[in-house]
């Protein structure tokens, strides 16, 4: 019943955008396609954090391997774009698993400060070593072929594409969350002593959180890859992995719905902004600078008012008497220090209740 | 299973809305070109006659770092080509139309620069892209712009690599390529500098690697003793500059943006190593470097000597006529728009290099006639331009997308930009000879616009 419900939902939203793309012009179809991308991204990190209680601050690392392995595939081997990016969505996850064994050792400011650590390395040592092979600051560039039917809008063709792949994930990421692996990350988020005293094997449900969190981040990664045609070292700086928490933790952490939210603002707000800045006839220093506070501003406001998150506000605007199932980012145990659960403070029950 | 239903209400109607929204700002302007007549005759009509063009208006975009690493000083070349268009646009226009000058920040990230071109091409429907700059940024969208036949005139960067008519036909570069201007440079070590060791300084893409193959035409494989690379995204040049010096060069020749000029310079000064500098055009005007070196300073909370003594003597080259040519019929023309439009800004190397550019996209719009299309402007430039503010002619032809052909050498003295040579042309190749031009400069027009 969950699996259907979750397919119809995914085919209604598909039926959605493909109406919108035949709308719309062929700049807000990359932006869709743009999106999408992130979409597939930032759901991984939703997973990660709100179900798994684990942080990571490194997402961004996973979006280059999977941008890395795109670009190289295509070039060298010429592979169908399907196989690429799943093989590319494989690399990220492998790389995930790697991360993830030394991750299940750590706890809160440790965990964030080790991801956080691949955030700022990977996009370096591109750059600056192996250079040959990755083309350095350059970068190495995607192309992709367009099906002949869709030649003449080859930002249609990216904006199905990307919708179709991040349909898929949040599909798989849905049934994984409500599943028995889902019901598990939930119990250790809540209480890891408790969880694994009630025989969950804690280490490998939190490796296997970040292998799927990685996983998503490197098919983002290659979708990006392929819509913006190419995979550069500027494009997976820390900047990126602070942005996809900050799509993750906006949006409704714990909530899918919260990535695409998330993932929306990531994309519109900056570029509405600056085209206001612009339009305004202020000097371009001015105008270049404005849109970045503004946009810290317009976070700023978001977390005070919702501090569950966009999708938190939605369910208690539509659902006024469900009680709010996002998880607001202080009630997250991965980010207190870690203690003895103490009986004067349970973890707030609601929490069971976060679906996805 | 009330709740989850509630959700899923919550989430449909938030995307519902979200659809609307995008639906509802979206332009419904897409490209369409259909007139392809040109008539050249004075009294026909103006037309819509491609994207981009209306009876009134000419709109063409570009992408500029305005902020980020390579802002310092680049940032100022958009609004000082947005200066030239404003007095042309107020001295009658091209052919009675305005120039509108959409310029965008990519803050040299060349997966940025894909973003922002595909909204100036797609959604502001841009005539043309105009001196994008930045070889590693506009390298990621020349594919696009060429596969929707958008012309991409007069990048700002002097990547040989602007030169490829038959996969890229609408690009074109404008300034001289990295190839003919290490040469150009490399010859004068070679001549001036006999026997003593050399080591490069490059940055580690196309610019830096095309600099270094025309230094390596010139310059005795024996005499190279290091080649150190940086890259743009790690500011520590601290390792390069002590290879240079442990390989004991005494001519450092370099080819770097101005930030990496200046960290290179005040890392030499701490490592008290004073080798002879000869740096590419890119990364030396006096201006910017002073600002940045006061600044890279000031975040180390080091004293340093006032910066004219730390760029006193460096070797450079120089496409454009020097600043302390006031005499210069150029020189006055950009100097009096300057004053006019862009008062705040220094007149600087950049700003000389934003309004000579814009005067050159003007020349080729006159050429392009009345009611251009696309392709207009890109055969008329195949056609080849006059010499105008360069102080060497251009080889634009249908086979050869390069801009400008020669140089002359300079040196960087109180701070102002001295040539100590006449003008050098060469070409891209390995053995072609770097000769002294023998023409002349013409002077500027003294209406300060080209003629048709």
């Amino acid at each position: 019943m969950t699996l259907l419900r979750h397919l119809i939902a995914a085919v209604v939203v598909a039926a959605i955008v493909a109406a919108l793309s035949y709308r719309v012009g062929a700049y807000r179809d990359y932006q869709i396609a743009e999106v999408s991308a992130y979409v597939t991204a930032v759901a991984g990190l939703t997973v990660l954090i709100g179900l798994s209680g684990q942080i990571s601050i490194g997402n961004g690392a996973f979006m280059a391997i999977g941008g890395y392995a795109t670009a190289l595939l295509l070039l060298h081997q010429h592979w169908p774009l399907a196989a690429v990016i799943a093989a590319s969505t494989a690399a990220a996850a492998a790389a995930g698993g790697l991360v993830g064994v030394a991750a299940a050792r750590l706890r809160g400011p440790y965990l964030a400060g080790a991801t956080l650590l691949l955030a700022v390395a990977i996009p370096v040592s591109i750059a600056d070593h192996w250079a040959g092979l990755f083309g350095g600051d350059q970068g190495l560039t995607v192309s992709v072929s367009t099906p002949a039917a869709l030649a003449a809008e080859p930002t249609r063709y990216y904006a199905w594409l990307t919708t179709g792949v991040a349909l898929i994930s949040l599909v798989l990421l849905a049934n994984l969350g409500r599943s028995r692996v889902g019901r598990s990350w939930r119990a250790l988020r809540d209480d890891e002593v408790a969880a694994a005293l009630s025989g969950l094997n804690v280490a490998r449900l939190q490796v296997l959180a970040f292998v799927v969190s990685a996983a998503s981040g490197g098919a983002g990664g290659a979708l990006l890859a392929v819509v913006t045609g190419i995979a550069s070292p500027g494009a997976y700086t820390l900047t990126l992995s602070v942005g996809l928490l900050v799509a993750a933790v906006v949006g409704g952490l714990g909530s899918l719905a919260g990535a695409v939210w998330g993932s929306l603002l990531y994309v519109f707000v900056p570029t509405y902004l600056s085209n206001v800045a612009a339009s305004h006839g202020l000097n371009s220093g001015a105008s270049s600078n404005i849109p970045i506070a503004v946009y810290g501003l317009v976070l700023v406001v978001v977390m005070l008012a919702f501090p569950s998150g966009i999708q938190g506000a939605l369910r208690r605007l539509f659902g006024s008497v469900a009680p709010s199932a996002a998880v607001p980012l202080s009630s997250l145990r991965s980010l207190r220090r870690r203690r003895p659960a103490s009986p004067h403070q349970p973890a707030s029950p609601h929490q069971e209740e976060s679906t996805l | 299973m009330n709740r989850p239903r509630k959700a899923a209400w919550a989430t449909l109607a938030g995307v519902t809305a979200a659809a609307l929204a995008v639906a509802g700002c979206s332009s419904s302007s897409s490209p369409s070109s259909t007139s392809t007549s040109t008539s050249t005759s004075t009294s026909s009509a103006l037309t819509a006659s491609a994207p981009g063009i209306t009876p009134t208006t000419i709109t063409i975009g570009s992408h500029q770092p305005l902020t980020g690493v390579a802002a310092p000083g680049y940032d100022e070349i958009a609004p000082a080509s947005n200066a030239y268009f404003q007095y042309v646009n107020a001295h009658g226009g091209v052919y009675g139309r305005k120039i509108v000058y959409k310029y965008l920040n990519d803050q040299y990230d060349p997966t940025l620069t894909s973003t922002v071109v595909r909204q100036l091409v797609l959604q502001d429907s841009v005539y043309a892209i105009f001196d994008g700059l930045g070889t590693p940024t506009h390298l990621a969208v020349a594919p696009f712009l060429n596969q929707n036949k958008v012309p991409d005139v007069f990048v700002a960067s002097g990547c040989e690599c602007w030169n490829s008519p038959s996969t890229w036909p609408d690009t074109f570069g404008w300034q001289i390529d990295y190839v003919r201007e290490g040469k150009i440079l490399g010859q004068f070590i070679e001549q001036h500098f006999k026997g003593m060791k050399v080591g490069f300084f490059y940055q580690d893409d196309e610019f830096g690697k095309d600099g270094v193959k025309g230094l390596s035409y010139e310059i005795p494989k024996s005499q190279i003793v290091a080649q150190e690379s940086y890259s743009t995204s790690n500011t520590n040049v601290g390792p390069q500059v002590a290879a240079l010096k442990a390989a004991g060069a005494q001519v450092v020749a370099a080819f770097s943006v101005p930030a990496f000029t200046a960290l290179l310079r005040l890392e030499e000064l701490g490592l008290n190593y004073n080798p002879t500098m000869v740096i590419s055009s890119v990364g030396t005007d006096p201006t910017t470097l002073g600002g940045l070196m006061q600044a890279f300073a000031k975040q180390a909370h080091a004293k340093i000597p006032a910066a004219n003594t730390l760029i006193q003597g460096i070797y450079t080259d120089g496409y454009l006529p020097s600043l302390g040519e006031t005499s210069n019929s150029w020189i006055a023309l950009f100097k009096m728009i300057h004053d006019t439009y862009i008062p705040k800004l220094p007149f600087d190397g950049n700003v000389l290099y934003g309004e000579a550019v814009a005067y050159t996209f003007v020349q080729a719009m006159l050429k392009a006639g009345r009611n251009p299309t696309r392709q207009d402007l890109v055969t008329a430039i195949n056609g080849g331009l006059p010499q105008g503010p360069a102080v060497a002619p251009y080889i634009y032809s249908a086979t050869n997308h390069n801009g400008m052909q020669g140089a002359y050498m300079a040196q960087i003295k109180n701070g102002l930009v001295t040539p100590i040579g006449p003008v050098e042309v060469t070409d891209t190749s390995a053995t072609g000879p770097v000769t002294t031009f023998t023409g002349s400069q013409p002077a500027a027009p003294a209406s300060g616009i080209p003629s048709p």
